[in-house]
């Protein structure tokens, strides 16, 4: 018992010292490099100097835009691979990046004027597809099953307009793509107050409710018989979920991938109790996506990649790594 | 005292119990029998509180069930289901804690009590030398006990169990039987269980209630359910009934189906 708490400990410690070495590390890295001791002296000085222009207005914003987003669509993942029942379910499943996707995307295609209206727009296109898809697939409550499938076909349906839109405008498809990989490329301070209420918020009130989850998982007889309103706190799980993801998408782009694959990790190494699970998803995110977005800056450096391929191209990889040492671990 | 007057469940046009109308006194054992599909698993959720009656009332000491705060009632009955999620690593004693949260404050947190709490259920149920190990790697039988365990720590006057039997070999069914008797005589626990075994029911109930095409057939004690002819009224089954004179109950023997 108190072992397996200091081992908790310890693991979000050491998460949470990564995580700030990755940080430093984002901050220094780029087209010109800074070390840590300009980076600390910087802090210290009084604006004036390059260095202080270069951290303020470009690599602070970005690196704070990589660990929300991060922390966002992990925590979301884990929620909705929780109440869903299903290892499968990312923020996809509930339409935020079909949503928003397809909202971003007519904007800068049939809009392109009215740019400043793609993030907004974005999220609110993300939400109301979430609430779209928890209507359609309410029968007498909802069943995680049902909720999934009719995800997968809202998306679809999404996807083929989306799909539509850019083959009838092939010359204005450039931005789109970037979009729909997502990067960190343009972040500012906007994007920062954009994503942190929510960020911040929802992760507050998940971790309190991280002990209902838990009893969730048990199936919804079996919390409802340990007094628990399921059908309320799924809204509510579901709703944070859409929450986090959409504030990330609408201005990161679709790193939908980041949901899927970082609550596993976390779950392999901090096990799937979701006191410990929320706070390691977190870290893990936001650990990520600024090592990703580092390396997205250096590896064909001065070109800036979009932090999804690497993401993606390294995740994939790492992810099935650990799936299988995880596997073996299991059966021994 | 748990009541039912007049229950129907069903979807839309289609009932899959109808009109159900007990009492069940807190300190026995009841058993509910019936054919596959004639909604004995149905009738014991809406006893539960899981289903909710599309027509009827259920109440617990005669307080209707939806005059009761969900969390104040499962501090008064617990039900154990027939399927669970096994979440991957728990372990024994983490899910045997969970039949705290009823008692448990806004933040969740195991007091001493609740701790002593869930070292007795875990003594009762005999789970000591596993409970620190992942719930995956219990044989059937194991796991069946940490579930009950679970509900006992919930602190419970009643505990309905939805086919607490099924999936165990018959080794382990007896040792799940004697220990939900155990509970009953000596804790005094209220216990409902839909059981497929009537010479099990016959054995450990000292009431069954028999369900037919969701309808209510009969309650009675032991001797006056397994019958010859309740049992090819509702079982389609010719059967012989002999007397099990060590258990003080009746026995039957199957001949042959009616069908």
């Amino acid at each position: 018992m108190n072992t397996q708490y200091t081992r908790r400990i310890f693991i979000l410690l050491l998460l949470a010292f990564l995580c700030f070495g990755a940080v430093v590390l984002s901050i220094s890295t780029g087209a010109s490099k800074i070390s840590v001791r300009e980076i600390i002296s910087t802090f210290f000085s009084d604006g004036h100097t390059l260095n202080y222009q270069i951290i303020r207005n470009i690599r602070l914003p970005r690196t704070l835009v990589a660990m929300l987003a991060g922390l966002s669509l992990a925590v979301s993942g884990a929620i909705l691979q929780g109440v869903m029942r299903n290892p499968l379910a990312s923020p996809n499943i509930i339409g935020v990046s079909s949503g928003a996707g397809v909202m971003a995307v007519f904007i800068m295609i049939v809009l392109p004027d009215y740019f400043y209206l793609i993030t907004p727009g974005a999220f609110i296109g993300a939400m109301l597809t979430t609430i779209l898809i928890y209507f359609l697939s309410w029968q007498n409550g909802i069943r995680p099953l049902r909720m999934i499938l009719a995800g997968v076909a809202v998306s679809s349906f999404f996807s083929a307009i989306i799909s539509g839109l850019m083959i009838f405008y092939p010359d204005r498809v450039h931005g789109v793509i970037d979009f729909m990989v997502g990067g960190l490329a343009a972040s500012t301070w906007r994007d920062v107050e954009m994503i942190w209420p929510y960020a911040l918020g929802c992760f507050a009130v998940v971790n309190l409710l991280a002990n209902k989850l838990n009893i969730m998982l048990l199936g919804d007889e079996t919390a409802v018989s340990l007094g628990l309103r399921v059908e309320i706190l799924r809204m509510i799980f579901i709703a944070i979920a859409a929450l986090l993801a959409a504030s990330s998408v609408s201005v990161v782009g679709l790193l939908g991938f980041v949901g899927l694959i970082v609550p596993h990790i976390a779950r392999i190494i901090a096990g799937s109790d979701y006191r410990v699970l929320f706070p390691a998803s977190a870290l893990l995110g936001m650990l990520l996506l600024t090592l990703c977005d580092t390396l997205a800056r250096v590896v064909l450096s001065p070109a800036d990649l979009p932090v999804g391929i690497i993401m993606a191209l390294l995740g994939a990889p790492f992810f099935l790594y650990l799936l299988r040492k995880g596997l073996q671990g299991h059966a021994a | 005292m748990l009541h039912s007057d007049k229950v129907t469940f069903g979807y839309k046009n289609f009932k899959i119990i109808r009109d159900i109308s007990l009492t069940i006194e807190r300190s026995k054992i009841y058993a509910i029998i019936g054919p596959n599909g004639s909604g004995k698993s149905t009738l014991l959720k809406n006893l539960a509180r899981i289903l909710h009656p599309q027509s009827g009332v259920v109440s617990l000491d005669t307080i209707p069930f939806n005059k009761i705060p969900v969390n104040e009632f499962a501090k008064k009955i617990a039900i154990l289901s027939q399927i669970h999620n096994v979440p991957e690593d728990f372990t024994a004693r983490d899910l045997i804690s969970f039949g705290r949260y009823p008692h448990l404050g806004w933040f969740g947190r195991l007091a001493k009590e609740d701790d002593e709490i869930v070292d007795w259920a875990v003594h009762v149920m005999r789970i000591g030398y596993f409970q620190h190990r992942n719930i995956t790697v219990l044989s059937g039988g194991e796991r069946q006990r940490v579930w009950i365990a679970m509900a006992l720590a919930q602190k419970t006057a009643m505990l309905l169990l939805d086919e607490p039997t099924t999936f165990l070999d018959i080794a382990h069914q007896f040792e799940i039987l004697e220990l939900i008797r155990k509970l009953n005589k000596n804790f005094n626990l209220g216990i409902v269980m839909v059981l497929h075994d009537l010479n099990q029911a016959a054995r450990y109930a000292e009431r069954i209630i028999v369900i037919k095409d969701g309808l209510l057939y009969r309650e009675g004690t032991p001797d006056e359910i397994i019958t010859e002819q309740t049992l090819g009224d509702v079982f389609r089954m010719r059967v012989r009934i002999v007397r099990d004179e060590m258990h003080h109950c009746p026995y039957f023997i199957p001949m042959e189906s009616l069908d």
